[in-house]
């Protein structure tokens, strides 16, 4: 029986079978950013170890930079005191850092790919659990913690068990309005958000053959959100073309024999599954979340959830979620009223995503109650945005344009939401308290939407978006 | 001596049974206690937002009332730890006092951490979830060996993969020492990818 794609990467990585039944993985790139590797570094320097494979080991500044005022040091003690342990390690054991100066910072799972240091058929991992993103290329590429960030450091592996393969088809043709965010929310709610658990997810079919590099991203990034802990496409020519002549790809010859060995790698067509999932693309509609984890989702025209109609564990959670939202069962969110929109993350915080949005808010206003900030996801990102003219665009509607960074995400730098605040965001999470307020409350989004709902003041249908 | 000479294969105290699914580690422990560079004192901010919100309701959350103080073992619902890999999670409830997490079942990135630094999750089946939140008094005793969590003559079954199991018994929960083991063979590896991405390292 042929391999998958994640078989033929495990085993090329795989040093040996640990006594314990793990896998000793080797890791072929290591992202490094500020919140989860200082203590690693310590662990470190406390057991007389040093970096082992500096040239396979990249930084960059992300979680706690703020996107308005960026001069040091940060008005955030904290802050700066975070970015000077990065530096000072970076510089201590010879790490390549993409800090603010260089044009090159940005949210780590944008930085990767866009300096083509994310490629087909390596190990990636990082002290993120978005590090699935980087799946979009046929890398196996997954988050851990802090103590596994001082393993790899140390000794350039990890020890994790080898992960079941799901194949998930999206077939079909997506319906206007509908995007990669609406295909990873309608997959996670479907599978749940423990689904993936044990689980590596690649993903296939026509919807995501046709997906650009930008789209595949969104939709592996959000592969944790369903407890899988890596996603991946197959690498194709989309893969090939979107690295040619990036920064850390190989060029000329070199780069020839590379696509030809990338190509290689991808599942072939009698490649075998633990099992497999069909999703039919021309079925789905622009989904937006309304409790607080995303698999809690609905179509934007479809009634929420009636904990009286539900059972046990199932009537508890949608009852808690709905409480937390104040939002009533059987509601549409079409028409709910917000106060932020925050378009962003390393989800949606990419070129693509950015245009995407600028395109509906062109020639409008930022409705009059509403805070609405667009963070780029990287400075590159800015940069190209602002060469085609978007930032102008959003300016011009009232959004404010910031410097790059993961920002209200997760709400680690100045930009939080206040009180109850309602924030329809093209980021990740919808956790409690995950955007900064302890009561304040979070709708998932594509950035088209987002755009829409910022300026409407209230969750749009974007099918019927026509001013 | 390094920390993984010691074994975690047993824990005797009282239990703090949290309910409800999906606990994630933003709840665990909320972003704004991340930004440190230890993780020294975060134990003061374990589950920080859930607790203000049942003060702010009336309410007294399971880690605030008196007599969970100094409880050992943690009870919670299904999926508990999804969400971000931040160690910060299970590292303030190490610190708080918590040597196990006893749920139906645990985000993987979750269970991964905790095992690396010596908390235990195991896991239990729902008929053994609901006997524990429908009585948790008095002291009970988890054992890996024998994989049960037990009170007296009561003895519920816990699940937990042989290789975490196999971490926490041989004291071999801290994986560093090991992945340094034999490292011509880390070596062999490192030789023979195909990779590319070095050569313009300084483009
Ligand atoms: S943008 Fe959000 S999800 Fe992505 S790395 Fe930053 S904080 Fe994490």
């Amino acid at each position: 029986m042929a391999g998958t794609l994640f078989d033929t990467v495990w085993d090329t990585h795989a040093v040996r079978h640990l006594p314990n039944g793990h896998t000793q993985l080797y890791v072929g790139l290591h992202l490094v950013h500020e919140v989860t590797s200082p203590q690693a570094f310590d662990m470190l320097r406390a057991r007389g170890w040093t970096v082992r494979a500096p040239h396979r080991t990249f930084a960059t500044v992300d979680h706690i930079v703020p996107t308005r005022q960026q001069s040091r040091p940060f008005g955030d003690v904290m802050a700066e005191t975070m970015a000077t342990a990065l530096e000072q390690n970076c510089r201590a054991y010879d790490i390549p850092l993409f800090d603010l100066p260089s044009g090159q910072q940005g949210i780590v799972h944008v930085v990767g790919p866009e300096l083509g240091l994310t490629q087909p058929g390596m190990t990636i991992a990082c002290g993120d659990s978005h590090t699935s993103t980087h799946g979009a290329f046929g890398a196996l590429a997954f988050g851990i913690g802090t103590s596994q960030v001082r393993d790899v450091l140390a000794s350039q592996c990890v020890a994790l068990p080898r992960l079941a393969v799901r194949r998930i088809d999206i077939d079909g043709t997506l319906p206007p309005g509908v995007t990669a965010k609406d295909v990873i929310l309608t997959i996670i709610r479907r599978l749940g958000v423990d689904g993936g658990n044990g689980y590596a997810y690649e993903y296939g079919g026509d919807v995501i053959d046709r997906m650009s590099m930008d789209e595949r991203m969104t939709v592996c990034n959000m592969s944790i959100e369903g407890g899988a802990r890596m996603g991946y496409v197959n690498p194709d020519a989309t893969t090939v073309e979107f690295l040619r002549g990036r920064p850390y790809a190989p060029q000329g010859a070199d780069f020839d024999a590379a696509a030809t060995r990338w190509l290689a790698l991808a599942s072939g067509p009698d490649a075998s599954y633990a099992d497999r999932v069909r999703i039919d693309g021309s079925a789905l509609a622009p989904t937006v979340t309304w409790g607080i984890n995303p698999g809690q989702s609905v179509a934007i025209d479809e009634p929420l959830p009636d904990p009286a109609a539900l059972r046990g564990a199932d009537a508890v959670s949608v009852t808690e979620a709905l409480g937390y939202m104040r939002l009533p069962a059987g509601h549409v969110m079409a028409g709910t009223p917000i106060q932020v929109a925050f378009i962003g993350s390393c989800t949606n915080g990419r070129l693509s995503d950015l245009r995407n949005a600028a395109a509906v808010v062109r020639g409008q206003r930022v409705a009059p109650q509403v805070r609405a900030i667009v963070v780029p996801g990287s400075q590159q990102v800015r940069a190209a945005a602002e060469a085609e003219g978007l930032d102008a665009v959003f300016r011009d509607a009232g959004f404010e344009w910031r410097g790059a960074g993961c920002s209200m995400c997760l709400a680690m730098n100045d930009d939080r939401l206040h009180g109850d605040e309602m924030c329809a965001a093209s980021s990740n999470r919808n956790f409690k308290g995950r955007q900064g307020s302890p009561t304040g409350r979070t709708l998932l989004m594509s950035p088209a939407m987002v755009a829409a709902a910022a300026v409407a003041g209230e969750v749009v249908d974007i099918r019927r978006w026509t001013r | 001596m390094t920390a993984s000479a010691s074994s975690r294969a047993h824990v005797t105290g009282r239990l703090l049974v949290l309910p409800g699914a999906d606990i994630d580690t933003d709840r665990i422990m909320p972003a704004r206690f991340l930004k440190a560079i230890t993780f020294a004192g975060l134990e003061q901010h374990v589950f920080a937002d859930d607790r203000a919100a049942a003060r702010a309701a009336g309410l007294v959350h399971p880690f605030d009332v008196p007599a969970h103080a100094g409880a050992s073992i943690l009870v919670a619902g299904p999926n508990f730890g999804c969400g971000s890999s931040r160690e910060h999670a299970p590292q303030a409830l190490l610190r708080w006092g918590i040597q196990a997490v006893v749920a139906p079942s645990f985000a993987e990135i979750f269970a991964g951490n905790a095992t690396t630094i010596g908390l235990i999750c195991a896991g239990i089946p729902p008929e053994a979830f609901a006997a524990i939140a429908a009585d948790a008094s008095g002291a009970w005793h988890l054992d890996l060996d024998a994989l049960t969590l037990s009170r007296g003559a009561q003895h519920l079954p816990l699940q937990l993969p042989e290789s975490r199991r196999h971490a926490l018994r041989s004291g071999e929960w801290d994986a560093t020492g090991l992945l340094l083991d034999r490292y011509d063979e880390v070596m062999r590896v490192d030789a023979r990818l195909p990779y590319f991405f070095t050569a313009s390292r300084n483009a």
